[in-house]
């Protein structure tokens, strides 16, 4: 893995910094209107900062990329060289900032899982998740591989371009979704984050050349060693190993179930460093089982759906992530330092709420107060 | 007048004749030899659980005593095979119980097994003794409970890198005490602790006891006490290796080891701790195999053992033993067959090992009867590839991983297309290869015509065009399993080339350009395949003839399309190939 970028890997030390930048951010974007007039969408004016996620903007990013991906997809793989495109990368990462659908109990950080607060938070995650992306991406690079390489594992397990064709369905129900006030309109007052972000994207990015080795080195299924091999390497070295601010080699995959989805998945622990990373990765991959279950229509009716859906989910909170420890107890997923929790989750299960109610019965009250 | 032998007489000469291949040829010379060696037909492989259904083997062979089975592909075993995917052992275990009450051996690759499965065949066969669980999934403790319990006659239990799910180390206290009959068991792959005792217990009552490997939670200071009790062990894989300094269990163990006249083989050695290294000196020089792939130890602390196995046949090892490690082998160990090189840190781009092609280089130079390689490192040159095959023609298994997708020959910064085509112009015998690194079509050319022998070959992020799939399905006479990813192949080569297909037992392409309407094509063209094409996001119902599938699993079939298939699994239709279902 590579070293740390600005202090962007690593565990809570690295949030806490990109949440301050965050805010900085918010600041930079308050004090210039002016940025206001790069207007991508074409609308008008809005100044509210603290409503509607981010992903609005990263959706108009990625449509602009959207298509460059789809014509590098449908040509002959092998003909894009496994550099990665950073600016597709932002986006990348930007897309994963969609609304938890799995609410997380409240933990340092101090992001909860009201829908309202989410949203807020969810600001703010942007950044850090936008950063945090950077890790992420580098931790398995089907962001990288133009071509459609899918894997079974982590966040990207769609392809770069089917990934973002799914989740443009979310961003657009969640857009239009009566969930916030906030309109279109607002799409707009995530200019100016998108500018300063752009400008630390290519701060990024110059950082990121600078590790060209480095960032190539995450392909699904490549090197091809065994998983078994690579989990009992990674505990090995995370037992041997000095302490040297890298995250931990190799991968830790773990099963993931869904209650009603026709089969599990694999994410790969060790691609993240927070647990909102993790929650969003997994919202996107099983988002297709959630929309999946409205409906296989056309495109159009897809949209819809899921906007409707997607806002049930919000507000029921109805999915809560659980995992199972090293002493087979199920337990809900954000008690623990990320590192603890890395080092005992054995698997994770995706349970309606009503299900976990017993797991922890003041968090599950919690939630249902915030509807 | 036609003369022809007494059944009997027939059937003692087929049972000298044990290689599958041999008895198919004996089936088919005429209908009375098909019946008689149907009858006594022992042993049956599989080498595709959906090649073939349980029924039409039991049919067929009705008195059975050993079948193994693999279901997934190869690629699996790297996350490219999706979750859900199948390899289902249930229905093939159902059909044995009720057919073969006097089964003894089923051994299992890459399946799927259940709980109630395994407690189905712990009651259902009365002689049963192995049963071999080779990177399967799907079971928990409570399955090998049930096993321990009813198996009277059990010989071997092996769960070679199974992921098991782990409920308790209780089960093993369910082995009765009457069973004495144990000469095999492999725990390595559990996660949490057995119960020593009973471990301790049933080892003690087992004379013939010739494999243990046990699992990382086995203290080392516990080893001694399982040595003892079982000093003719031929083969003992470790648990954890390390233990603090302590000179008694340093004194204890260096004794055990020392009453063990028999082991040849070692492995485990999890979390190693160096100066216990010495304590299994005693045996070195009669080890012919050697796994130390998941000891973190360093290169001078590898060479100390290295250099003291004349004898070894088989060395697996992380890429820590570095270039020196590799140059005592090759003075060493001149009876080396096997090398395994695995690498330490994958996803590193440069790691802290000075692993080279070098090591390769001095093995295949000082090792004569080198057949089988698997070496992974992060440079690589068309020269050394060269010496390698001028070195040693009586290569079987090459397989080569250079880290870094398409890296070049880091000296010239050419494709290691030449060096690989050395490899299969002298290496005759070539029976399995993996490529990597910088490759055009060129290699494909040269695999094409020399690799006559060539069985299995992995190709990944290689080649320019169809032309190098193309030299491949055409000129590889022998050639039964291929797994392709990230290559630019597309249509031609597989449309110009679809009888090659059923003469293989598969073909894997993930990430290559093979169009929708392609697949819909081969699937009318050829009933004899299944054409299944996976694609996880969900869309298949609205794919255009002109879209690449995402992953393509083709392979001959006698039983038709599976119907055991999660959604973003479909076989291509033949019948109904213009409709969306």
């Amino acid at each position: 893995m590579s070293p740390p970028l600005l202090g962007v890997e690593g565990d809570g030390q690295g949030t806490v910094s990109l949440l301050n930048s965050a805010s900085s951010m918010e600041s930079i974007f308050q004090k210039s209107p002016g940025l206001t007039e790069r207007n991508y969408l074409g609308l008008s004016d809005c100044s509210s900062v603290d409503s509607s996620a981010v992903s609005s903007i990263s959706e108009v990013k990625r449509n602009n990329l959207n298509l460059k991906a789809t014509e590098l997809r449908l040509g002959l793989p092998g003909s894009q060289s496994p550099e990665r495109d950073p600016e597709v990368n932002l986006a990348t990462s930007e897309s994963l900032d969609e609304k938890p659908l799995f609410p997380l109990l409240p933990s340092k950080d101090g992001i909860c899982s009201a829908s309202q607060k989410i949203v807020v938070s969810g600001n703010k995650r942007g950044f850090s998740d936008t950063i945090d992306g950077y890790s992420e991406t580098k931790g398995f690079s089907e962001g990288n591989w133009m071509f459609g390489s899918s894997g079974t594992d982590s966040d990207a397990s769609k392809s770069l371009v089917q990934g973002k064709f799914a989740s443009n369905a979310n961003v657009n129900g969640m857009i239009s979704s009566g969930a916030q006030p906030a309109s279109i309109k607002d799409a707009t007052s995530k200019m100016a984050p998108e500018q300063a972000h752009a400008t630390y994207g290519t701060s990024l990015n110059k950082v990121n050349s600078s590790n060209p080795p480095a960032a190539k080195a995450q392909v699904v299924g490549w090197p091809p060693v065994r998983s078994f091999r690579k989990n009992i390497l990674a505990t090995n070295s995370k037992n041997n190993d000095e302490v040297d601010g890298k995250p931990g080699p190799g991968a830790l995959f773990v099963k993931v179930s869904m209650d009603g989805a026709p089969y599990l998945r694999k994410v790969d622990l060790r691609s993240y460093t927070t647990y909102q990373e993790l929650s969003l990765a997994l919202e996107k991959m099983f988002s297709c089982f959630t929309i999946g279950q409205c409906g296989s229509q056309g495109a159009p009716g897809r949209e819809s759906l899921s906007e409707s859906k997607l806002r049930d989910l919000l507000h029921g909170s109805e999915y809560v992530l659980t995992y199972e420890d090293k002493d087979g107890d199920w337990m809900l997923v954000g008690d623990v330092p990320w590192d603890m929790f890395i080092g005992s989750c054995k698997r994770l299960k995706i349970m309606k709420g009503s299900d976990a109610i017993g797991l922890a019965p003041r968090a599950m009250e919690k939630s249902k107060n915030r509807n | 007048m036609v003369y022809s032998l007494p059944e009997e007489v027939l059937e003692h000469v087929f049972s000298f004749i044990t290689l599958d291949k041999d008895r198919n040829a004996v089936s088919l010379v005429c209908k009375s030899w098909y019946e008689i060696e149907r009858w006594c037909r022992r042993r049956i492989f599989v080498g595709n659980c959906y090649a073939v259904s349980p029924s039409i083997m039991t049919r067929r062979f009705p008195e059975v005593r050993s079948v193994e089975l693999k279901g997934k592909p190869h690629f699996a075993d790297f996350n490219l095979v999706p979750e859900g995917w199948g390899g289902f052992a249930c229905p093939w275990i159902s059909e044995m119980s009720r057919a073969y009450p006097w089964l003894e051996e089923i051994r299992l690759k890459r399946m799927v097994v259940t709980d109630e499965s395994l407690e189905l065949i712990s009651t259902s066969f009365k002689n049963f003794k192995v049963l071999v669980l080779s990177s399967c999934e799907g079971f928990s403790t409570d399955g090998l409970a049930a096993i321990a319990a009813n198996c009277r006659n059990l010989r071997k239990l092996d769960l070679r890198e199974s992921e098991v799910m782990d409920l308790s180390g209780h089960w093993l206290s369910h082995f009765p005490n009457t069973c004495t009959s144990l000469e095999s068991l492999n725990i390595a792959c559990l996660g949490s602790e057995v119960s020593f005792s009973a471990l301790e217990r049933l080892v003690g009552r087992s004379p013939n006891l010739k494999i243990l490997r046990l699992n990382r939670a086995v203290p080392l200071e516990k080893l001694s006490t399982l040595l003892c009790r079982a000093p003719q062990l031929v083969e003992l894989g470790t648990g954890a290796y390390s233990s603090g300094i302590r000179s008694d269990v340093y004194s204890s163990l260096s004794k055990a080891f020392l009453g063990c006249k028999e082991l040849k083989g070692l492995s485990g050695f999890w979390d190693v701790d160096p100066s216990y290294l010495l304590a299994f000196y005693s045996v070195c020089s009669r080890l012919t195999s050697l796994n130390l792939s998941y000891a973190t130890i360093r290169s001078p602390d590898i060479t100390k053992v290295i250099s003291q196995c004349p004898n070894l046949q088989r060395l697996w090892v992380l890429d820590h033993v570095e270039d020196s490690g590799l140059n005592a082998v090759a003075l060493s160990c001149k009876d080396l067959r096997e090398l395994r090189v695995f690498p330490s840190d994958p996803y590193i781009a440069d790691a802290n090992v000075t692993l080279t092609e070098q090591g390769l280089v001095s093995v295949s130079e000082g090792c004569p009867k080198l057949q089988s390689v698997l070496y992974f490192c992060r440079q690589m040159s068309n020269s050394a590839l060269i010496t390698i095959a001028r070195n040693r023609p009586n290569l079987i298994c090459f397989r080569l991983c250079v880290i870094e997708p398409r890296a070049p020959d880091y000296l010239t910064l050419e494709p290691l297309d030449v060096g690989f085509g050395a490899i299969v112009e002298h290496c005759k015998e070539l029976r399995r290869l993996s490529l990597s690194g910088l490759l055009t079509d060129r290699v494909f050319e040269y695999i094409g015509r020399h690799a006559k022998r060539l069985e299995m070959l992995s190709i990944a992020f290689a080649g320019n065009s169809d032309l190098g799939l193309h030299h491949v399905l055409s000129g590889c006479d022998g050639l039964r399993k291929l797994e392709i990813r990230d290559c630019p192949f597309g249509d031609k080569a597989l449309l110009a080339n679809v009888a090659k297909l059923e003469t293989m037992r598969s073909l894997w392409m993930s990430s290559c350009a093979v169009s929708y309407g392609a697949c819909k094509f081969l699937s009318q063209k050829m009933p004899m395949l299944n054409v299944e094409v996976i694609d996880e996001n969900g869309s298949l119902d609205s794919r255009f003839d002109s879209c690449p599938v995402e992953k393509l699993y083709i392979y001959r079939t006698v039983a038709g399309p599976r119907s055991d298939m999660p959604g973003y699994i479909r076989t291509i239709d033949r019948d109904r190939v213009n409709t969306i279902s």
